[in-house]
């Protein structure tokens, strides 16, 4: 058994903000992740982090309001108006604290940090450095995390909360190079183990943005809040769903269709290629079911040859090399095929502005949070922005927390006993005789997900698709291992966390059905309006060991900063 | 739908039974023009054998964890495409000159290690100002080059000068150092110095310049090491920090 004062689960951009932020304030805390902190899926954020620092010649009005008031506008006004102005207020600290830390952000001829147009922001507002703006602030933050010598255990699968009395201490990991789990206990645990969206076959994703730390709260009964809100970023590229930068767009990049039109006049006339990413993602969408994709394909085109080739080396180059080697097209000479493609979960588990769960000792931060501060659609930028305003928010009250205990002892039974039912769970994987084939298994769900939890929906879709969910979930319980090596064994990893998936499946599946309205992201065809007087409230699903879906509750929205409003662009 | 050879080197040390070195052979099925080395490993683990271990993350090219030994060169697995290497025989073994853990996967212990030895953090001594630092953009194309460093470690395990010296940071670490030292927000000139201006650092460069052909982002560490000795030469004559 090893002890920390606090254990941060995850070494990505939030991850590592929370873990600086105690480590400054002189608390022994530890980072535990699967990858080594700098390969964090934060890195392949490419266009850029929102703050109003008026350093562009035309955002020179931009304020802390303004970008506030975007915010719950590109949300569809689900969003708690008070957490998204404290972020907006709190987004220009800490982006020049990274830039104090080293980051290096692309800058204007005057030296400041340069600033681009983003979707559905009235100013450019969006700090970037070239299109690598995730892997830049990823490893300033690694870098800082060395500096203070945050103790880091790398390559550890977290796989389950130790939780005593309702009150959390600890985690159980699998080490994955020297093999064998081993209980961690701590007098807090901040979760910040990123999104979802590997439950769906066509993401942006990283490989290992399977949830886990959401499916690990939401089992130990921490509820996880509106899961059907499920973004879908309208440029990934055709056939590998990798992402292509909004920043693309930001530059002045158009989006067409096969009659060579800039199909967006249509959907979105004022801010054409630059309307928030649903609306956006819809409208290519439409586009393609209509038969104007590309010869009829299934997609569209992004084009940047206008753009020039010096400014996609300056600007771009990043995109530019993942078409070229993913697709196999140079921005430069050719048009880029691009298709709407999952990329960010709304959704989390349900916490407060400061990351505080309702079990105590137990915190979240960054994508597999709900604050909530994206509401129904989260705008481009505003991801990388939650990553260290939230990180270190839910590092400060982890410092507060730690403080009002009186006893500092984990009981070391229930960490020892969760632990121990670790390896029973994986040793039982390993001897059973399941027909069923975990991977199989895990694409029928994504591809369930995909053709149903889409950018549009319907109830007969649904039910469908709930329906397929609900048998995948009943033959999950009779997959096996079949290798049961204790060193690097991935073949577990990718079994035991299928189970978790599901259940954050199921989650949306019965969340989308539930809400009977179009709200940002979730668009139902059959509903196909927003329904302030019944659905302005946040969706809880809570756990139910006994059922097959979740139970679900609401809670309100917290309002009061601006008006509702009809949300065009 | 095609089909394509891999031949992966396998090897679990901590098997009793069989623990050497040997290579198996696998027929990849997929459809459409395109597979790329990592999803054809993905395809092994899940169709023939769960036990083949290896490391992924983005698929993108970004995160470094899938630097491996491809068809005799390193590459990233999740960025080589199986049709650039215009071969029907797809040959995949771990970064060589690194202790193994298991099949494909090497222990990065050493590695981290000497890139944390060489201070890879801006050190400032002046106060912040309220807002950012001033950094023209002059002055930012200097650091272009070696903050795209995914440190995947492909430099690390083709630089000759690291395999016979255990105590040779090596290109990535010392790309590091040139990050900041090439950095007009740095001030740390004294302090890191000392970490790089050695026989262990710098002056076990022999410009052989594996690094260079190594980088699957096509970064030139050596220049930035040559950039380094000659800083020192021209701090010690000219009294300067940096």
């Amino acid at each position: 058994m090893i002890h920390h004062d606090v254990i941060v689960v995850g070494g990505g951009l939030s991850g590592l903000r929370a873990a600086i932020e105690a480590k400054r304030a002189g608390v022994d805390v530890a980072i535990l992740s699967q990858v080594h902190p700098g390969r964090s899926h934060s890195g392949q954020a490419q266009g850029g982090i929102n703050a109003a620092l008026g350093n562009h010649p035309d955002g020179r009005d931009d304020n802390r309001e303004k970008h506030a008031f975007d915010t719950v506008k590109g949300g569809d006004f689900l969003v708690d108006q008070d957490c998204a102005v404290q972020m907006a207020e709190d987004a220009p600290r800490v982006i020049y604290e990274m830039d104090h830390w080293g980051c290096p952000f692309s800058r204007f001829e005057d030296g400041t940090i340069a600033q681009r147009p983003f979707g559905g922001a009235g100013f450019p507002r969006c700090c970037y450095g070239a299109d690598k703006t995730g892997h830049y602030l990823l490893h300033t933050l690694v870098e800082q995390a060395y500096r203070l010598q945050v103790k880091m255990y790398v390559e550890q699968y977290v796989a389950s909360l130790i939780v005593h009395e309702g009150v959390c201490q600890g985690v159980v990991a699998y080490d994955m190079i020297r093999g064998g789990f081993e209980a961690f206990t701590a007098n807090a645990v901040v979760i910040a183990t990123g999104g979802a969206g590997r439950t769906y076959s066509n993401t942006t994703n990283s490989l290992i943005s399977t949830g886990c730390g959401m499916f690990m709260a939401y089992h130990a009964g921490v509820p996880l809040k509106d899961m059907e809100f499920v973004q879908f970023h309208p440029t990934g590229l055709y056939t590998t769903q990798i992402l292509m930068t909004e920043g693309a767009r930001g530059e002045g990049g158009y989006l067409i269709n096969d009659k060579g039109e800039r199909f967006m006049e249509k959907y979105a006339p004022k801010f054409m290629e630059l309307a928030p990413r649903d609306i956006t993602a819809r409208s290519i969408q439409i586009e393609i079911n209509e038969g104007r994709g590309i010869g009829g394909k299934g997609y569209v085109h992004l084009d940047l040859r206008h753009l020039g080739a010096e400014k996609i080396l300056e600007r771009l180059p990043g995109i530019r090399d993942l078409a070229i080697h993913f697709e196999g097209v140079d921005p430069i000479e050719e048009p880029i095929p691009v298709v709407p493609s999952q990329h960010y979960w709304m959704g989390g588990i349900d916490t407060d502005v400061n990351g505080a769960t309702v079990m105590p000792g137990l915190y979240a931060a960054g994508e597999c949070a709900c604050v909530s501060v994206h509401g129904a659609n989260r705008l481009g930028g505003n991801s990388l922005l939650e990553t260290i305003v939230f990180g270190r928010r839910a590092g400060a009250e982890v410092v507060r927390y730690l403080e009002t205990l009186t006893d500092r002892r984990p009981n070391a039974r229930s960490a020892f006993a969760a632990a121990q039912m670790m390896e029973q769970k994986v040793e039982e994987l390993g001897v059973r005789e399941g027909k069923e084939n975990a991977y199989e298994l895990r694409a029928v769900m994504t591809e369930v997900m995909k053709d149903h939890f889409f950018l549009f929906r319907d109830e007969a879709a649904m039910r469908e698709g709930l329906e397929r969910l609900l048998q995948v979930k009943e033959r999950v319980k009779n997959i096996n291992l079949r290798w049961t090596g204790s060193v690097f064994n991935v073949d577990m990893i990718r079994t035991v966390e299928l189970e978790g998936m599901v259940d954050l499946a199921l989650c949306v599946a019965v969340g989308a059905l539930e809400r009977q309205e179009s709200r940002g992201a979730h668009f139902r065809t059959d509903y196909n309006t927003r329904d302030d007087l019944n659905w302005l409230k946040h969706t809880l699903a809570y756990y139910q060991p006994d059922a097959a879906g979740p139970r679900l509750d609401s809670k309100p929205v917290t309002l009061g900063h601006f008006e509702l409003q009809e949300r065009k662009y | 739908m095609p089909d394509i050879k891999f031949r992966v080197k396998r090897q679990d040390p901590g098997d009793k039974k069989n623990p050497e070195a040997h290579w198996e052979e696998y027929i990849v099925h997929y459809e459409g023009d395109n597979l790329t080395v990592l999803e054809g490993l993905f395809y092994i683990q899940e169709k023939y054998d769960g036990g083949l271990s290896f490391r992924y993350c983005c698929r993108a090219s970004i995160c470094g964890s899938c630097g491996m030994y491809i068809n005799g060169a390193y590459r990233l697995a999740c960025q080589t495409n199986v049709k650039h290497l215009d071969t029907d025989l797809i040959t995949v073994a771990p970064m060589p000159h690194l202790p193994l853990v298991k099949d494909l996967v090497v222990d990065m212990d050493e590695f981290f290690a000497k890139y944390e030895y060489i201070m890879p953090w801006l050190i400032r001594h002046s106060s912040d100002p309220e807002k950012e630092l001033i950094q023209s953009p002059k002055e930012r194309k200097k650091i272009d080059m070696p903050v795209d460093c995914i440190l995947c470690g492909c430099c690390y395990s083709s630089c000759p000068s690291a395999w016979g010296e255990d105590n040779y940071l090596g290109p990535a670490a010392l790309l590091k150092a040139h990050r900041f030292e090439v950095d007009s927000r740095d001030e740390g000139g004294k302090e890191r110095i000392a970490r790089w201006n050695n026989e262990r650092g710098v002056y076990r460069c022999h410009t052989i310049m594996n690094c260079v052909e190594a980088c699957p982002k096509e970064l030139n560490p050596t220049e930035g090491i040559q950039w380094l000795k000659r800083a020192a030469v021209r701090r010690k004559l000219l009294g300067k920090a940096k």
